[in-house]
């Protein structure tokens, strides 16, 4: 599947007016979402940035229906309302193309409240995209640690930098035996369109995550969120990979890194960059600690590489 | 119709079967799980025409449900003590969102410590959610209770909990007359709501409100949870037209002619408080049962109405409002009789806590003790 940028359709998801703030990392992701599925949708929101931005009623900044549910309700709410949708064309009380259902949650609703309703959407394998923006911490509140906060990362709740590694979530819902299973990232569009494009089409649970730099938590210029998602991809910090029916394939330039075909940018042109990691740079072990971080990198890509020869 | 004799819990099943209900979701929990057992049953064997969705959690459950009401389905879920508790914040939810839902309680105490038996503290503790909630007494009350609830949530897009005591009424086998197919179709036409969660209607739902959108919603939601008594009463008349089944309005009441002590008591106990009043009268005090069916909206005025001057209220609560004298219906009827001019007295016992048996001798004998208490 070929996707070229020019020919995307100009519908657009996210509408002028959105509260989000400059280079926010979701309102660029939707954009593309809504480029991939089209007008014929619905879309599920727990509380985050995405919601926040949505401007206050009667006004919305999204296209397309929106249900904004609860905090822990995402997995569960958008089950119930892809099945009654089925039970409802079944009867003939609605007539036509039965619309995409999907979550659009960040990573405090898909990895720490949420994971509970989503874990039991994907092992019943109901039908609609759970898309994660991933930014890295609860960004909406104003950047507390996430159970996807890196580790050495600061945030409000981890001042020190965060001592425990994040989970790593998309490999999880990979082994609930989905029908698909995707990584993507802002820098690298016409892959992200072409795995919601893919997703489209598969009935079944299918789950996304964009990793979503967020330049007021991570403390970088408003002006280099693609720039920051494109290092994150290069360092080997983020892995573009998919996974139809379990068949793990990554995608470039992963599958070169992890082929050794190229070598990754340095890890402090991509952390030096953030504020976050701001107290790394006076620490006596900051060596240490980039050597820590590589190491997981190596780790990481070995693993995933491994898991695509299954 | 057709006579059976069946439990509860198979009542309420074939109530909800014969709604022809789009959406079942829920979490099988002590002693609902026998309704759910049946509709996922029923479905399978393609006796009735639903999606059941098997969810993880009552939280889910009720996600599932209130996200399917918005596209305009016709759902159900039930359920019991903490599974209704940790529904709280989607009933809010529901509610808040003028969602059209049905759910059966069967109730039970609520923890800790465990407790697998009845009372009502699963219930009153959802009183603020901005449901409606009914009480049944009888195995039939529960057939037609879950009837007229989508009747009357479709009506008035306020979600309704039929609540039922666990055990002595979800298990026990009772005979109650089911209803014909032809008029509960009749009665309950397909749901087809102003607008649905789809992108042929569009919109918003569940949006940020400032306060001068939100403080509306709220101030409708309270406006109409308080007028819905009459439509609940109105659509009583109408099924009773339709079946012949009547339960009461508002309340139920027994012996009240000439009547001064009123025992006021919900849900199987006051099946029992009819023997008890029979006890009272037999011994010459002139004793009533008044039992109230409808707990959300709290039927004030008629409360009022029914007792006249100087009347004796007696309070049997299956619950505790703590922090307070006694139970919920204890401060509820206080407030409902506090611009009385006559001099009505109220007075109330917490009973039948976790199970407790309840006896009409026994409940006669309480009802003593809160009379000297009034002397």
């Amino acid at each position: 599947m070929s996707i070229s940028i020019k020919d995307l359709p100009d519908f657009e998801y996210v509408l002028p007016g959105s509260a989000a703030c400059a280079g926010c990392p979701s309102a660029i992701a939707l954009r593309m979402v809504g480029k991939a599925l089209g007008e014929n949708a619905i879309m599920l929101m727990t509380p985050s940035c995405a919601v926040a931005s949505i401007g206050p009623l009667p006004k919305s900044c999204y296209s397309i229906p929106v249900l904004n549910v609860c905090f822990a309700s995402a997995g569960a709410s958008a089950a119930g309302l892809a099945m009654a949708l089925d039970a409802l064309y079944e009867k003939g009380r609605l007539t036509g193309e039965k619309p995409t259902i999907f979550n659009w949650a960040g990573d405090g609703g898909t990895y720490d409240i949420g994971f509970q309703g989503i874990s039991a959407a994907a092992e019943r394998n109901d039908d609609f995209i759970h898309f994660c923006y991933n930014n890295e911490a609860y960004s909406n509140t104003g950047m507390q640690r996430s159970g996807a906060t890196p580790i050495y990362a600061a945030t409000t709740t981890t001042p020190l930098g965060k001592e425990v590694h994040r989970k790593n979530l998309p490999l999880l819902m990979l082994e609930h035996r989905v029908p698909y299973v995707a990584t993507a990232s802002l820098a690298y569009p016409t892959d992200l369109i072409r795995k919601v494009k893919k997703a489209k089409d598969i009935r079944g649970f299918k789950y996304i995550e964009i990793h979503a730099p967020c330049y007021t938590g991570w403390k970088f210029p408003s002006s280099d969120t693609v720039k920051m998602s494109r290092l994150a991809v290069q360092t080997g910090s983020w892995l573009l990979w998919e996974a139809e029916f379990g068949k793990v394939v990554l995608n470039s330039p992963t599958s070169l890194l992890a082929a050794e075909k190229i070598k990754p940018a340095p890890l402090e042109e991509y952390i030096g960059k953030q504020g976050r990691y701001a107290h790394l740079a006076d620490s006596p072990q900051k060596e240490e600690i980039l050597a820590a971080m590589e190491k997981e990198i190596r780790r990481e890509l070995k693993f995933m590489a491994a898991r695509a020869e299954l | 119709m057709k006579k059976i004799l069946d439990t509860g819990n198979a009542a309420c099943a074939l109530a909800v079967k014969a709604a022809r209900v789009d959406f079942v979701a829920a979490y099988p929990i002590t002693p609902q799980t026998s309704v759910v057992e049946k509709l996922a049953g029923y479905i399978a064997e393609g006796k009735m025409n639903a999606k059941y969705l098997p969810v993880e959690s009552e939280h889910s459950a009720m996600s599932a449900v209130a996200a399917a009401a918005a596209a305009g389905a016709r759902v159900f879920t039930a359920t019991s003590s903490q599974g209704l508790l940790y529904m709280h914040e989607i009933l809010h939810y529901a509610a808040g969102g003028r969602l059209s839902l049905v759910m059966a309680n069967v109730n039970r105490a609520v923890c800790a410590p465990w407790c697998l038996y009845v009372d009502h503290q699963d219930a009153v503790s959802q009183r603020d959610t901005g449901w409606i909630q009914l009480f049944a007494a009888s195995t039939q009350e529960i057939y037609d209770s879950i009837i007229l609830a989508y009747k009357v949530t479709e009506k008035i897009h306020i979600p309704v909990i039929v609540n039922y005591d666990g055990f002595l009424l979800s298990h026990s086998m009772m005979p109650f007359e089911t209803v014909d197919q032809d008029i509960i179709d009749e009665f309950l036409p397909p749901f087809e709501p102003a607008w649905r969660l789809h992108p042929q209607w569009g919109g918003t739902f569940g949006n940020v409100t400032p306060a001068e959108n939100y403080a509306p919603f709220r101030h409708s939601l309270a406006a109409d949870i308080r007028k819905a008594g009459e439509v609940i009463e109105k659509i009583a008349r109408e099924f009773e037209k339709l079946t012949g089944h009547w339960h009461g309005g508002l309340f139920d009441a027994y012996r009240t002619e000439d009547a001064e002590f009123f025992l006021l008591s919900m849900g199987s106990m006051a099946s029992e408080m009819e023997l008890a009043v029979d006890i009272l009268r037999d011994k010459g005090i002139p004793a009533a049962s008044i039992r109230l069916r409808v707990f959300r909206p709290f039927p004030a005025e008629e409360l009022s109405r029914l007792l006249p001057d100087g009347a004796r209220l007696l309070v049997f609560d299956r619950n505790y409002a703590f922090g307070t004298e006694g139970g919920v219906l204890l401060a509820e009827s206080k407030a409902a009789l506090f611009n009385r001019k006559d001099d009505i007295k109220v007075v109330g016992r917490a009973v039948g806590l976790g199970g407790e048996d309840l006896p009409a001798d026994f409940l006669a004998e309480k009802a003593r003790e809160m009379m000297e208490v009034l002397k």
